[in-house]
């Protein structure tokens, strides 16, 4: 097995695709480099991207930073925060979206005004959020939170409602109980759909934490309890209020690293937890 | 010239194929009509009462009634909806100003701009990159390295890069917006059964023929899911973007009732999102319902297979 | 204005076109997916003759590689090696490992592949419009005569979404006689089909062939349908295919259903099902899937 993946790494490698990508990334990068410089360079400024600070100073920054331990510490929370927030979306979301796949009554009431919710966009709810909550971290949470559970909770219904009818069948005539089905059929079947929530609902959810970190840390929303702030999008944010803007762009990427490493080992537990769908 | 044919009929009493006659008075309209009667006759618009009266019941008690310990300091139902009907309202905006307007006018016309600029921008990317393999490899890893960068955190870039107040929020909520179009356009050229575009091959079809009669209209379904994403995440964005910086919008309302202690005016703001939103997104539906009438019918019909 | 008519019991058949066309030549035709040690022989070292103006049905167990065949000789597909003629003209060979899908192949999909999102009759112009050989009008007023001549008139302006799939499968074909094809390709179109459906198909598609005299090659894994349709039978060996019998069906034409309880036609059955039934065992063990 590890020859045949050996194999595979060796001759992706070696093929035109790597080499194509590898190639547009360093255009992109020569691009952004040129276009950064142009002003020395070239006498004028390249209309938007003149601004941005050059590739090379930000890996600079970038090296500065990753030994620097409360850059990690901002890491760490914001990882937190969104941790905290997934897994209340999914321990509510992945309930309730089963609970109204399955009873029509419960749909019928719940699901028009959760469809009347939804379109209220998660930040909208920071203020009333501080003000509900006692403490800042549960109102960052809180709105964590609302960010997933949406998209959770719409995917697991389709899933749901869309698992084959024959199934069902088959299980009550082979003599199942109604908790047997709901656990041996519902559940297995759904978990396809509960994994595509869960890798997108993540990715909105590293949104709103950024989002919320620099609303509630930098924005006008009020109380900046010190040590309460903190997190890469404050980072994000006070690099902007403090003019160094190399840091802004570091900050920027290493919460987009950030966010595809937590998709990325989603869809991995996705795979590991679905092993029959690899078949294809 | 009729001939008399006997239409043959499922269990369902629907014909297995629609003569012209029907064909020409079935209309849109009149599908439509007929489904929302089917709907009145169910238990549905009963239990969504039922859901809302909870809802809005719970709210009114908690924080009204009861004044339970953390919902007191809410605004409750009856004081919003007091402020939002007034004519003279205590903290200035309510359906009868015309401030309300304005905000929901300049938020509105900034995702208006965002989504078509990402909308004409994204669609033809990603059906592009849907299309041609070497074109993906070119471009989609760069694609993918922007895309994982949340919307808020372009914020202070898109600012230091452009100038005005405008454009660093358009900007924001269009790469929003485009990146979930694109996206889902890519996905949806790919998800095209392959056998369509060999049929299209086989007829004689030239390989801009098959892209424009083929890919283009068997991708629309999953261009118009992405267009609702994109909508929805556009508003995500632009309402965050209107907190942090920006002056009028409904994201700036919110934020400002916050500070100035004007509560029930923060909710005004969230229910006006959310209608708003909706509105949207169900115009963006309604587009593609109508772009799509063979879908339309094809799904009313229950799709014999 | 029915649409679920049975075709019209016509007359004799057409006198034969002068020149018959549509022959194919498959010339130990290899065919090997993936890379050279690991991948799957699909075809092996296949060589048979596909007659012009007949109608040639290759039965063989799920999986066999029939379907490869087919795909060669329409060009979705590449050789690994051998050759495949077209009224001796090379499709595809040692030099050339993959076809041009063309209009004078057209092939009739197992799920069907009419555009969705255009109505009946655009389909079927679709094919002489886009190759610019006829204008729209005379597109459609071909497409019209050409769908009521086989059934179907009424339900020009309608979806393919909104017909049943037996009547779908009628479009399909019309959709590709309209250019005038030299072999119709068909992977097993009927699969999907209920029975019942499926004999008045038969007959239709019959009906067609006596119309057109096009040359047919269908694959199929129901040897009854094979018997029924074919002028020629090759049944296939499972997976990689090669040629295991091939019979010359003498049953006259033209045929209809009362065929099926002919004597000879039961003989047929006889001589093939334990041939097909060895291969269809051997599939079986091997654990056959279908792709």
């Amino acid at each position: 097995m590890a020859r045949a993946f050996t194999l595979k790494a060796v001759s992706f490698i070696l093929g035109e695709e790597f080499w194509r990508g590898v190639v547009s990334i360093a255009a992109f990068l020569i691009f952004w480099q040129v276009g950064s410089r142009s002003q020395s360079w070239f006498g004028f400024a390249f209309p938007w991207v003149s601004q941005i600070p050059a590739p090379t100073a930000v890996l600079q920054e970038l090296t500065v930073l990753v030994q620097d331990q409360s850059f990690w510490i901002s890491a760490l929370l914001s990882t937190l925060r969104v941790f905290e927030g997934f897994l209340a979306a999914m321990a509510i979301g992945i309930p309730l979206g089963l609970a109204m796949a399955v009873s029509r009554t419960f749909y019928g009431i719940s699901f028009p005004v959760f469809e009347v919710l939804r379109p209220i966009p998660p930040l909208a709810w920071v203020p009333a959020s501080i003000i509900f909550w006692p403490t800042q971290e549960l109102s960052i949470a809180f709105v964590t939170f609302l960010g997933a559970f949406f998209t959770i909770v719409i995917n697991v219904i389709g899933g749901a409602q869309s698992i084959d009818v024959r199934f069902f069948q088959a299980a009550r005539s082979m003599g199942s109980s109604t908790w047997d089905i709901f656990r041996r059929i519902i559940l297995p079947a759904t978990l396809p759909s509960i994994v595509v929530g869960a890798t997108v609902g993540v990715g909105i959810t590293w949104a709103v934490v950024v989002a919320a970190e620099m609303i509630s840390g930098g924005g006008s929303a009020g109380s900046v309890g010190g040590a309460a702030g903190g997190g890469l999008g404050f980072f994000i944010w006070n690099s902007y209020v403090g003019g160094s803007y190399t840091q802004i762009v570091a900050g920027m990427i290493s919460i987009g690293i950030a966010g595809y490493i937590s998709s990325a080992v989603l869809r991995k537990i996705g795979k590991w937890i679905t092993p029959w769908l690899s078949e294809s | 010239m009729t001939e008399v044919s006997p239409v043959r009929v499922t269990n369902n009493n629907v014909p297995l194929a629609l003569t012209d006659d029907t064909v020409r008075n079935v209309s849109p309209l009149t599908l439509a009509i007929h489904r929302f009667s089917l709907w009145l006759k169910s238990p549905r618009p009963y239990l969504m009462l039922i859901g809302f009266a909870l809802f809005i019941g719970f709210w009114y008690l908690s924080v009204e009634v009861w004044k339970l310990p953390r919902f007191s300091e809410m605004p409750g139902p009856t004081e919003v909806v007091r402020e939002w009907f007034s004519r003279d309202p205590t903290y200035g905006l309510s359906v009868f100003t015309p401030e309300y307007y304005l905000h929901i006018w300049v938020s509105t016309r900034r995702i208006a701009i965002a989504f078509f600029l990402a909308t004409i921008i994204g669609v033809p990317l990603g059906l592009f990159l849907g299309w041609s393999i070497r074109f993906k490899q070119y471009v989609f890893p760069v694609f993918e390295l922007l895309r994982p960068v949340p919307p808020l955190a372009w914020v202070p870039l898109a600012i230091v890069m452009f100038k005005g107040s405008e454009t660093p929020i358009i900007f924001l909520t269009f790469l929003a917006s485009f990146f979930a179009t694109a996206l889902n356009t890519m996905l949806g050229v790919e998800s095209i059964d392959v056998s369509y575009i060999r049929a299209a091959n086989c007829l004689g079809a030239s390989r801009w023929q098959v892209f424009r009669h083929v890919i283009v209209p068997g991708a629309m379904p999953f261009i118009f899911t992405g267009l609702q994403i994109s909508v929805g995440v556009a508003w995500f964005s632009l309402v965050a973007g209107e907190m942090v910086s920006g002056q009028y919008g409904l994201g700036y309302v919110i934020n400002t009732s916050y500070t100035m202690v004007r509560y029930p005016t923060i909710v005004i703001g969230m229910i006006t999102l959310g209608i708003v939103g909706y509105v949207t997104s169900a115009a963006v539906r309604l587009v593609g319902d109508y772009l799509m009438q063979w879908r339309i019918r094809e799904l009313a019909l229950g799709g014999d297979r | 204005m029915s649409v679920q008519s049975a075709p019209t019991r016509s007359h004799a058949p057409a006198p034969a076109p002068t020149a018959r066309k549509g022959g194919v030549r498959i010339v130990d035709v290899v065919k090997r997916y993936g890379a050279n040690d690991v991948g799957i022989l699909a075809v092996d070292h296949c060589t048979f003759e596909v007659p012009p103006g007949e109608i040639t049905v290759v039965v063989g167990p799920s999986g066999c590689g029939k379907t490869t065949l087919l795909n060669a000789i329409a060009g979705f597909h590449s050789l690994s090696s051998g050759s495949i003629y077209l009224d001796d003209e090379m499709l595809c060979g040692p030099r050339r490992l993959k076809a041009q899908p063309g209009p004078d192949r057209i092939v009739v999909f197992q799920n069907g592949a009419l555009f969705p999102w255009k109505t009946n009759i655009e389909n079927v112009t679709f094919g002489p419009i886009m190759q610019g050989r006829l204008s729209r009008a005379e597109a459609y007023d071909k497409a019209r005569s050409m769908m009521a001549d086989a059934g179907l008139r009424g339900i020009e302006n309608n979806y393919p979404g909104e017909i049943s799939s037996g009547v779908r499968r009628r479009v399909e074909i019309v959709r590709a006689l309209m250019n005038d094809p030299k072999i119709l390709l068909l992977d097993e179109p009927y699969r999907a089909l209920d029975s019942l459906t499926k004999s008045v198909m038969h007959e239709a598609l019959l009906e067609i062939f006596y119309k057109n005299r096009v040359t047919i090659f269908f694959i199929t894994h129901d040897l009854e349908e094979a018997i029924f349709l074919g002028h020629r039978v090759v049944i296939m060996t499972t997976r990689p295919c090669r040629p295991k019998k091939i019979l010359d069906i003498d049953i006259p034409h033209p045929r209809d259903y009362s065929v099926l309880t002919t004597r000879r036609f039961r003989e047929f059955m006889d001589e093939t099902a334990a041939a097909v039934h060895e291969e269809a065992i051997k599939a079986f063990t091997a654990g056959e899937k279908e792709r």
